[in-house]
């Protein structure tokens, strides 16, 4: 709004900026208050009063709490560590990889940084911290409560870790294959302009609007049965698909391919055709026009797509629920098992704080991929 | 580029689309006409009991599923029924019975109304809620400083991005029993008040999740669309006298009517899949979507058997519902991608 007339009067900016908080907080409070509930020890959990919740009485009664020092300590450690992350981490994983892996060299570097971050923060700091309190006299005191048991008998206790390996597997899974058909596919709608082409784009479009459980429909009794049908054709080894984890990968990439190629086809029309003849004139094939020219400018697009496919293979309740069996189960399909159980409130808080850990990723996702996400919506919506 | 190079390129696409999409399709078709069942037997088992002197023995028949000696698995039969499996879905004589007598709700109480009407309310009731809840936070935050846009983003991305289980979930934990937003409004109020009790406040707190989760979304694309509004348009529409409402009415909505459509598209195929919002509020003893009741009959019993015809019917239904409520915006953008070639 650069010009005088559209300026606006002031209680229309303060009318404006209040919705705009009044927003922000709906839009944070439900996942910051469990995350605050998850820390507390269950009648400080479910108390009826807020203030009680986030100073936890109950909890610091038991001797569980961050003291003055602790936070002060804890919180300067936690910003520089936050502030490395977003200066230091870049150029150190930029220096160390290849520029042809630097996809890898992205996924190990936050692997390995997020690995060495609960390191420190659940294992070498809480301890630190305890050795100084005991001798900081008042300072040393607990003056909030929290107590990180229940993350504990979640992850150890009840082998979430396992629920996690699984769903880091399908996830995975899904990315790459996903990626890899898509790109093709994208590609090639992108650059054809034929009738073909066009029937496939709304043929996509028709698949996309099934809801999945009429899907599902379909697969179990095939899946269930699958070993004595496909034995004419594989003998003995034939495999019985229900409970198999690459059998819900290729459920959940099939489901995911008539978004991916839209969004891929977008970012495909983006860039100019001239490179691609380009490359044909010096004597590429298709393919290697696509593979040498058209993938290195694309990567910031499938970049995007790989974060959405990431979102629909992690979120995914249905498919996974139905099709994995229990010691195949992934994170969120895991977390039913909390409700038949929820008897006490102590597992409550455990189902809750589980809750909190399976939104813990998505949260530092949106944090490092906010700007591709964003862009990734919009590339369906504004130019197509 | 020519036709071969098109097939190569999509062919691994269109595979498993065809595969994982098209074919399970067709397999439901064919399941929602048949029944499987397993073969049962009638055996004579003779038991008995130590007694006084001789033992009392009875003899009884009982029906047992018959065993294949080779798998030793239970054999079973597939049987052609036609549309008994709709029938037993939609039980139109209640229905028609209801209709007749005047007493309209008690087709309510059949489960698959009942999810119809819930999917459709849900899904028609939310759809101008998010694009209105989406626009206002777009212009306020046009409005806003330029530095507080990122922070802003961020933390409106947080409800979309997080598992819709998950979503549910932490909304439900707010007002389950005496949850801390239940226990605010009861001592306002000073009744005793449960959430979680009744359809209709179950249904209330759906919708107000389903806001929640979609309106950034919806905010997004109107921010992006935002950004290219023609600014000439826009002042000589004030020089014409225009007022603020004025303006967004007349020239910023019609500009970002293709994106509304859009929103609109989408909103209406992810919203009626709700699925997720039943399992996390754990509300199916009151409200029930399409979804969750072919999950239902696809998940085993207590004897371990899945209804896998009853699911077949009622997804072939769910699959009508969607192709019937997308056909008129899917008309409008055909018009206008004619209008447009």
């Amino acid at each position: 709004m650069s010009s005088k007339a559209l300026a606006q009067p002031l209680a229309l900016r303060v009318a404006s900026g209040g919705f705009l908080a009044f927003w922000c907080f709906l839009a944070a409070f439900p996942i910051f208050w469990i995350t605050v509930m998850s820390f507390k020890s269950p009648r400080d959990a479910f108390a009826a009063n807020p203030a009680d919740v986030i100073f936890g009485p109950v909890t610091r009664a038991s001797g569980q709490g961050l003291s003055a020092l602790d936070i002060v300590l804890g919180g300067t450690a936690l910003i520089f560590a936050l502030r490395w992350a977003f200066s230091a981490l870049p150029k150190l994983i930029a220096k160390w990889t290849p520029p042809a892996w630097i996809v890898l060299g992205w996924l190990v570097g936050a692997a390995v940084y997020a690995l060495a971050f609960v390191l420190a923060f659940v294992g070498i700091l809480p301890v630190l911290l305890g050795a100084i309190n005991g001798i900081a006299g008042p300072l040393g005191v607990p003056l909030i409560g929290l107590t990180t048991e229940h993350y504990i008998a979640v992850w150890a206790e009840n082998a979430f870790y396992r629920n996690f390996i699984n769903s880091m597997i399908v996830t995975a899974g899904v990315v790459t294959v996903s990626l890899t058909v898509g790109t093709l596919a994208g590609y090639g709608l992108a650059r054809s302009g034929s009738n073909l082409a066009f029937w496939l784009l709304i043929l996509a479009l028709i698949f996309r609007a099934l809801p999945h459980s009429v899907l599902v429909a379909g697969y179990l009794p095939w899946f269930i049965n699958s070993a004595e049908i496909l034995r004419p054709i594989f003998g003995e080894i034939s495999p019985t698909l229900y409970g198999q984890p690459w059998a819900v990968i290729a459920v959940l990439v099939a489901i995911n391919q008539p978004f991916t190629i839209w969004m891929l086809r977008s970012f495909f029309q983006n860039i100019p055709t001239e490179l691609d003849e380009a490359a044909r004139v010096d004597g590429c094939s298709h393919f290697q026009a696509f593979r040498r020219v058209i993938m290195p400018v694309m990567w910031p697009g499938v970049i995007t797509t790989g974060l959405f496919s990431f979102l629909l293979g992690y979120n995914d309740f249905l498919v996974t629920s139905l099709l994995l069996d229990a010691q195949n189960q992934t994170m969120v399909p895991a977390i039913a098992g909390y409700f038949n159980r929820e008897t006490t409130t102590t597992d409550q808080v455990e189902a809750v704080a589980a809750a909190v850990s399976i939104t813990a990723p998505l949260f530092l996702l949106v944090m490092v991929f906010q700007r591709q996400i964003v862009s990734g919506l919009t590339a369906g919506a504004v130019k197509g | 580029m020519k036709f071969r190079t098109l097939v190569a390129f999509v062919g691994p696409s269109v595979f498993m689309m065809l595969l994982f999409i098209a074919a399970p399709l067709v397999s439901v078709l064919m399941q929602s006409f048949q029944v499987t069942q397993p073969v049962m037997q009638q055996i004579e088992v003779e038991t008995c009991t130590p007694g006084f002197l001789t033992q009392t023995c009875i003899t009884e028949t009982k029906t047992v599923p018959l065993i294949d000696e080779e798998t030793g698995k239970t054999q079973t039969t597939t049987t052609w029924v036609g549309l008994q499996s709709y029938r037993n879905l939609l039980q139109m004589p209640r229905v028609w019975d209801a209709i007749s007598t005047g007493q309209w709700g008690n087709i309510l109480q059949i489960d698959f109304w009942k999810a119809l009407r819930f999917t459709l309310v849900f899904t028609l009731l939310t759809l101008p809620m998010v694009i209105g809840v989406g626009l206002a936070i777009a212009l306020a935050v046009n409005n806003a400083v330029r530095s507080l846009r990122g922070p802003v983003i961020f933390i409106s991305l947080l409800p979309f991005i997080i598992t819709p289980v998950i979503g549910s979930l932490a909304i439900y934990w707010l007002f389950v029993g005496d949850g801390i937003i239940t226990s605010l409004i009861e001592r306002w109020t000073g009744n005793d008040i449960a959430m979680f009790a009744q359809a209709w406040t179950i249904e209330l707190l759906m919708y107000v999740y389903q806001v929640w989760h979609v309106a950034p979304f919806a905010f997004v694309i109107f921010y992006a669309g935002l950004q290219t509004v023609n600014m000439d348009t826009l002042e000589s529409a004030v020089i014409d006298g225009a007022n603020r409402w004025e303006r967004l009415r007349h020239v910023i909505i019609p500009h970002l009517m293709p994106l509304i459509i859009f929103i609109a598209l989408i909103h209406l195929m992810d919203t009626y899949r709700a699925f997720e919002v039943i399992v996390g509020f754990r509300s199916q003893a009151h409200v029930i979507s399409l979804q969750w009741l072919t999950y239902d009959f696809l998940t085993p019993d207590d004897a371990g058997n899945r209804a896998i015809s009853r699911a077949s019917a009622s997804a072939m239904l769910t699959m009508i519902g969607i192709v019937v409520l997308l056909i008129l915006p899917l008309r409008r953008t055909w018009r206008d991608h004619k209008g447009t070639t």
